[in-house]
């Protein structure tokens, strides 16, 4: 709804000529003006999921819906959509409907008033590797020996109220650098205990609300407030869905099943195998950049899906020289032909883009006669504050370079 | 009893806390935040405003100089009308940049400065006597490039040209073209002079819509598109692979290309080194405020790198002979070394100079993460 109301379904899908795609989902095209019905398919399959209404039909729906719109452009990337994703699929197989939904009130087969403990811990793991993870990422020495990127980024918050004032001091910087990893390191362990719940919560409300007040990072912070409730017991559950059934709707509850939810079909009992690989597979995929030579930051080789969330600020700038082998001729490129502001914004920091649009203007002018095309890039970058340097090596032809996992050895060395 | 006490004294520090001056010398107070409302008034009083009015100024004289030839249409009055066409081209200079309120809205820079120039366009109008100036499908027919037209290139010998030029299909165009300029650039002046320097002001926050943002924005892409590739790199081919010297700016006059390119680059280095138009240079700069962010130190300094590629461009430019169009008619590598020194502070400009200031590119609104 969100994206609607601001315009970024025209501008991000529909509006672009060229999209940058996911490896291995090439194929996935933009249905033009039938993206507004993706996100209308989308919107109304979430409501369904919240109603409790066809849980399972609904979610499904609402899974596939949402992760297609992320794989139409590798651009608009967030690692919140991607929680969204994983967390939506983990929703498929676990039994939201059985209590306090419309489909509940239907059938007594689906309602019940128990579920199995691990359906429960499962979405704590999963937030859990989300936080850690993040804590981890946070541990480099740009963030917390040098204060970056925060020293970049607070210095023009000073309309903050209370705070702004002191944006631009450096011992904010630290604090905000040290605090922010060692709240996503330790948040879980404060949310798990009962004893350090309320005090973990508050926290959770104060560092997510925080961030939205500085950061333009749309729904993350409310998406983290909620989904921390996971880690309250039952008890405190129930006594919101009891006040809430008091305060809106009739109070004939309807007959309930004191029995607990049992996974009894062979499609469901693939659940627990499932969210298992699932779970293993998030353990592992944030490890992978350790396969690839250099530093991630620069390189971006394993940079996503692995909750590296607001931890650097990269600059870049790239210009694409055609050379039409046969003549000789060579002219650079206009990136405002091909690219919106958003993508070449993308574009000029990541390495995979820069290959993936180079073969679209090797491709593009090919077909507009020139032979033998060479494209080369005049690139540099800037990272956490760094001096800008030269990012690409501007001796290569891109078009003879493959888009694949293998290292990209057209990336010159980070000169730290 | 203590407990309350010891509350009482935490939120007595606290308070006291904020209440410090930011711009308190003791030690808790090492880095002063940087004063984006004095900028912004630097910005509109010393520089846009005088610019505008000096911009308007000529103009006018020029408008007189269009009446006297159109009076009595000789040699004399012909070089008259040319030499104040030209002292308005190289002051309109001062002004392209500011793209940025009644400017932008109005499109003051399209009306003015759209060139290469559409000959046929002109002369259909001309003929036609039906055009509406205000319509963007004449925008390469209006302007200076337009004038530069009508004054030197209408015919081969200046006697042809003031026949041509003083018959009155073509005075009714060309004084319409000045009036246009002469209107728009009136209501650009009346704004700033009311609400908009105000406004403008106290839009001192930082966002994609502040001034501050919004102004390097505009500068950027003024140093990027008009001045780098509009006057230099398009002509000398880099973008199309061979030279095309018709683009050039001012190309029927032929010589005065490097003048109005010149102008130009003293207007954008004056901006960003905070000389006002008086020649004064001002405390508060974009050159002051890259010096107070934090990743300037004793290692290196980004503005002075900027201000030494741009002396280093300005000794390519002054190899450059004053027709650009000659110039990459018969030397284009002069012209592409030119263009490789602009480019290269591009890079300290777009990378290094926007990330130190935290401001974004473009106004990209999505959200981050």
């Amino acid at each position: 709804m969100r994206f609607w109301y601001h315009g970024w379904i025209e501008k991000l899908y529909i509006l672009p000529t060229f999209h940058f795609k996911y490896l291995g989902f090439g194929w996935v095209t933009i249905p033009g003006d039938w993206t507004y019905a993706l996100f209308v398919v989308c919107a109304l399959s979430a409501l369904c999921v919240a109603l409790g209404l066809q849980y399972r039909l609904a979610i499904i729906t609402f899974f596939l819906s949402f992760t297609y719109i992320e794989l139409l452009d590798k651009t608009t990337y967030l690692n919140h959509y991607y929680f969204i994703s994983v967390l939506s699929f983990v929703l498929i197989w676990l039994p939201m409907h059985c209590y306090f939904s419309l489909d509940a009130q239907q059938s007594k087969k689906i309602s019940a008033r128990y579920v199995p403990q691990w359906t429960v811990d499962v979405l704590k793991v999963l937030i859990a590797i989300v936080y850690i993870y993040a804590g981890l990422a946070k541990i480099n020495s740009d963030w917390l020996l040098r204060a970056m990127p925060l020293s970049i980024w607070l210095p023009t918050k000073f309309d903050v109220p209370f705070l702004g004032s002191l944006m631009h001091e450096p011992w904010m910087h630290y604090l905000f650098s040290w605090g922010g990893m060692l709240y996503d390191l330790g948040i879980v362990f404060l949310l798990l205990f009962k004893r350090t719940r309320l005090w973990g919560f508050a926290l959770v409300v104060l560092f997510h609300l925080m961030t939205r007040v500085l950061f333009p990072i749309g729904m993350f912070p409310y998406v983290m407030i909620i989904s921390s409730l996971i880690f309250f017991e039952p008890s405190f559950h129930r006594t919101i869905l009891e006040k809430f059934r008091a305060l809106f709707l009739s109070n004939n509850r309807p007959e309930e099943n004191n029995t607990l939810y049992s996974f009894t079909t062979p499609l469901q009992k693939m659940a627990r195998p499932m969210i298992t690989i699932l779970i293993i597979l998030q353990i592992i995929i944030p490890w992978r950049y350790l396969i690839y030579p250099g530093n991630i930051f620069w390189t971006e080789e394993g940079y996503r899906f692995s909750w590296r969330v607001m931890l650097m600020e990269k600059t870049g700038y790239a210009q694409f020289k055609i050379v039409d082998g046969k003549s000789e001729k060579s002219f650079y490129v206009q990136n405002e032909n091909f690219l919106t502001a958003f993508q070449q914004k993308q574009m000029s920091t990541q390495p995979d883009f820069i290959l993936e649009y180079a073969h679209y203007l090797g491709d593009h002018f090919s077909s507009q006669g020139h032979q033998n095309v060479e494209v080369y890039v005049d690139s540099y970058a800037a990272i956490n504050g760094r001096p800008s340097q030269r990012f690409v090596d501007p001796a290569v032809n891109l078009m003879t370079v493959h888009r694949g996992i293998a290292h990209k050895d057209f990336i010159l060395p980070l000169d730290e | 009893m203590t407990h309350r006490f010891s509350i009482c004294c935490f939120l007595l520090v606290v308070c006291a806390f904020f209440a410090c001056d930011k711009n308190s010398d003791g030690p808790m107070a090492p880095v002063e935040a940087f004063d984006r409302e004095a900028l912004l008034t630097d910005w509109a009083d010393e520089m846009i405003v005088p610019s505008l009015e000096a911009y308007l100024t000529s103009m006018g004289n020029h408008h007189d100089a269009q009446v006297l030839f159109f009076n009595s249409p000789d040699a004399t009055s012909l070089g008259h009308l040319r030499s104040t066409w030209l002292e308005a081209y190289k002051s309109w200079q001062r002004v392209a940049m500011y793209d940025i309120g009644r400017a932008e809205e109005m499109g003051l820079r399209n009306a003015t400065n759209i060139y290469p120039t559409d000959t046929d366009l002109i002369k259909q109008n001309v003929s036609t006597q039906n055009y509406k100036l205000a319509l963007p499908s004449n925008n390469d027919a209006q302007g200076f490039p337009a004038l530069d037209f009508l004054y030197f290139g209408l015919a081969d010998t200046d006697e042809d040209l003031i026949g041509i030029l003083s018959s009155p299909e073509y005075q009714s165009y060309s004084m319409d073209l000045v009036d246009r300029m002469q209107l728009l650039t009136t209501g650009v002046l009346n704004d700033w002079n009311t609400s908009f320097r105000d406004d403008f002001i106290a839009n001192s926050g930082a966002s994609a819509t502040a001034s501050v943002d919004k102004m390097v924005n505009d500068f950027l892409f003024y140093y990027e598109k008009f001045l780098r590739a509009g006057k230099i790199g398009i002509p000398a081919g880099v973008f199309s692979g061979s030279p095309l010297g018709s683009t050039v700016e001012a190309p029927f006059s032929g010589v005065h290309s490097k003048e109005l390119f010149l102008a130009s680059f003293q207007a954008v280095q004056d901006f960003f080194e905070g000389v006002g138009f008086d020649g004064v240079r001002r405390e508060v700069s974009l050159l002051s405020y890259i010096a107070s962010t934090s990743g300037q130190d004793d290692t290196r300094d980004l503005g002075q790198e900027i201000t030494a590629q741009w002396s280093k461009a300005e000794e390519a430019v002054s190899l450059l002979s004053d027709n650009f169009k000659a110039q990459v008619e018969t030397d284009n590598t002069l012209m592409l070394n030119a263009y490789d020194e602009l480019q290269k502070a591009i890079i300290l400009l777009k990378v290094d100079m926007m990330q130190t200031l935290n401001i974004q590119v473009d106004y990209v609104d999505a959200d981050g993460d």
